[in-house]
């Protein structure tokens, strides 16, 4: 297990450096000056040029600034935002759980559905309801996602009136951001201040539904597919039949025998997802205003905001390899098979 | 007289030909038992044969704006202008025509992003699995490096660097795709560098390029074909999120995610704007989707019939 922990590492370490090199070069690849650009297209005064390139350290050769760049990012050095000026990991640290909150839900809304609709279409092969599951996963792998978003404001919070349309809280509500998690923050609100923040909670509740939803579209239409594939797979195996002719129970068989075993290549789905949704981010949280990773990193982009583009982009990628990195050692614990391969 | 001196050869000749069809039409057997795929090509091609003659069979110019129809609910509806079969958007142009010419942009981006993502992640793949110490672990780290970055995010920095436009939107869907090409090409071509075929072929003495291109290349088509429908599907996905950003095609360049850029502001007063385009997007993306099923059912006989 050590050693297969090593392995992967070997490969992580030289992977977060290829990302660091592609989130350096990025702001280099700019076309133009990167001085001008940032500092808007008017003609600028050259000694003012210069100190602005030397602050930068843009005169430097480029492997002393890549050098540089990498001597920041381990003193926790990330950059600063060129409009408010605050550290761009202090604003990721703000705004990263209102992402993580809607990520987490999204994927536990895929999760609970996919395998459920996966497990009921994998047992009933070929009924009417297996091929409505399949063609409903196709549709949601096919959907654009931020034209499902709209469709959803426009039935459920313009026609019906049911869901607010952007924003995670109402504004009458004074919460505490202490976690960051709305969820919890208002829910500690309306416990400390019952009459006040009256109904806080379900408020924050159904300003998260939509988004979550949205969110959690593409990973459930993959799940609902790998589970029914994998359960179908599991289903032809002897020790089923032999589970079966035992005389057990129809439901101890599939859920007992059959489903844990048809969960393991699901897991490594559910785990590659961590990409999906954080791309997906993007989309939902400027559909919904959601105040989160997503919306940030498209703002900063829409204003220039190189520092926070390409330390944003360098987190969440590193986040990314990370939670890949801890699926595969999950992966390795459950599967002995993939622990000794080489 | 020569009718019956011909009879005898030409029965065996059918006969072969029954025991064993040609490939063309066993393909197509295993296509078209999947109805899904058929339905899928269908609308492909209607929607083909529209943008290949897009200003023809558009009723208007996309751009044209009718200053007295702005936001013309479509024919069937209340209020709706038999001028206008799918309406007018907020500047008054016809929304059927938008869609139309929109195919074009979609079918071309997504076309061009396939090509330029798959010549060069195919020959990558190739040099991967044909040198697998140096260039191989150096290519496949990069490519480790690419799939780290979620591909709209990916899709969303270059634009930042290239800024928006038609043409860097196609290179940043090529680039974020090219990663899954690699790998497909690498992974199918390493189990047949150890098929006895390839070493006969090597011992014959063909040299590196015809063992890539010739012997290796043609047996690992089959999973890239699939593919290369799939990430079609996909790219036409990312063009029109990209354009929904504004970063992709600028308007007032009818496209598809672009149109929906604005309409979110007439969710409660125009349907049709938000619903047409994004439907269209969502059937077309189906439709290739179906038509990527149909084609494994038919090229890989091991998946047939297996999920």
């Amino acid at each position: 297990m050590f050693f297969f922990i090593l392995r992967r590492l070997g490969v992580l370490i030289p992977t977060f450096f290829g990302i660091t090199l592609i989130t350096f070069s990025l702001i280099r690849m700019i076309p133009g000056d990167p001085i001008e650009v940032m500092m808007g297209e008017r003609s600028l005064d050259p000694v003012l040029h210069a100190a602005a390139m030397k602050r930068l350290g843009l005169d430097q050769p480029l492997y002393i600034q890549y050098f540089d760049y990498i001597g920041n990012l381990f003193q926790g050095n990330l950059g600063a935002s060129l409009k408010t000026q605050q550290s761009v990991w202090s604003e990721f640290t703000t705004l990263f759980p209102a992402t993580l909150e809607l990520a987490l839900c999204a994927l536990v809304f895929a999760t609970v559905c996919g395998l459920l609709a996966g497990v009921v279409a994998a047992i009933k092969r070929g009924s009417i309801f297996d091929h409505g599951v399949m063609g409903i996963s196709l549709t949601g792998f096919s959907m654009p996602i931020f034209w499902w978003g709209l469709i959803l404001i426009m039935l459920f919070s313009v026609q019906l009136g049911w869901t607010p349309v952007s924003g995670r809280l109402d504004l009458a509500f004074d919460v505490q951001p202490d976690t960051g998690f709305m969820l919890i923050d208002a829910w500690r609100a309306e416990m400390a201040d019952p009459e006040y923040n009256a109904g806080a909670f379900k408020d924050a509740v159904m300003h998260l539904i939509l988004p979550a939803i949205v969110l959690g579209t593409i990973p459930l239409a993959v799940i609902a597919r790998m589970t029914r594939s994998s359960m179908l797979e599991v289903l032809r195996e002897d020790y089923v039949r032999t589970a079966r002719a035992k005389g057990l129970s129809p439901a101890r068989v599939i859920f007992i025998h059959t489903l844990r075993n048809a969960l393991i290549p699901v897991l490594t789905v559910i785990g590659l997802q961590v990409g999906t949704l954080m791309g997906g981010a993007v989309l939902t949280e400027t559909i919904f205003s959601w105040p989160g990773i997503g919306k940030w990193l498209i703002d900063a982009i829409g204003r220039r905001d190189y520092p926070v583009v390409q330390n944003g982009i360098l987190i969440v990628a590193t986040l990314v390899i990370l939670t890949n990195f801890i699926v595969d050692i999950l992966y390795g614990i459950a599967n002995p098979r993939i622990r000794h391969a080489k | 007289m020569t009718s019956i001196s011909t009879a005898p050869t030409a029965a065996p000749v059918e006969d072969l030909a029954g025991g064993y069809p040609s490939p063309l039409k066993e393909f197509w057997q295993g296509f078209s038992h999947n109805k899904g795929a058929v339905a899928g090509l269908v609308f492909m091609t209607i929607v083909a044969v529209c943008a290949l003659f897009a200003p023809w069979i558009a009723p208007y110019d996309p751009i044209e704006q009718f200053r007295d129809y702005f936001l013309t609910p479509p024919a069937w509806a209340d209020g709706g202008s038999s001028r206008f079969l799918l309406g007018t958007d907020e500047l008054g142009r016809d929304i059927l025509s938008r869609l139309i010419h929109g195919a074009r942009l979609s079918l071309l981006i997504g076309l061009v992003s396939v090509v330029m993502a798959l010549v060069p992640g195919v020959v990558m793949g190739l040099l991967a699995a044909f040198f697998p110490k140096a260039l191989g672990t150096l290519i496949m780290r990069l490519m480790d490096v690419m799939m780290a970055l979620p591909s709209l995010l990916l899709a969303v920095a270059i634009m930042a660097i290239l800024g928006p436009g038609l043409v860097n939107a196609m290179i940043a869907i090529a680039v974020v795709s090219l990663p899954a090409y690699v790998r497909l090409t690498r992974a199918s071509a390493m189990t047949e560098l150890n098929r006895d075929y390839v070493t006969a072929s090597r011992v014959a003495g063909a040299g590196l390029l015809r063992l890539m291109f010739v012997t290796v290349l043609p047996n690992c088509m089959a999973p890239l074909i699939v593919h290369a429908t799939m990430s079609f599907s996909s790219a036409i996905l990312e063009i029109a999120a990209l354009g929904f950003l504004g970063l992709g095609v600028q308007p007032p360049t009818p496209e598809w995610g672009t149109m929906l850029a604005s309409a979110r502001d007439y969710m409660d007063s125009a349907w049709w704007v938000v619903t047409l385009p994004g439907l269209t997007i969502l059937v077309s993306v189906l439709s290739i989707n179906l038509m990527g099923d149909g084609l494994r059912d038919a090229l890989d006989p091991k998946m047939k019939r297996a999920a």
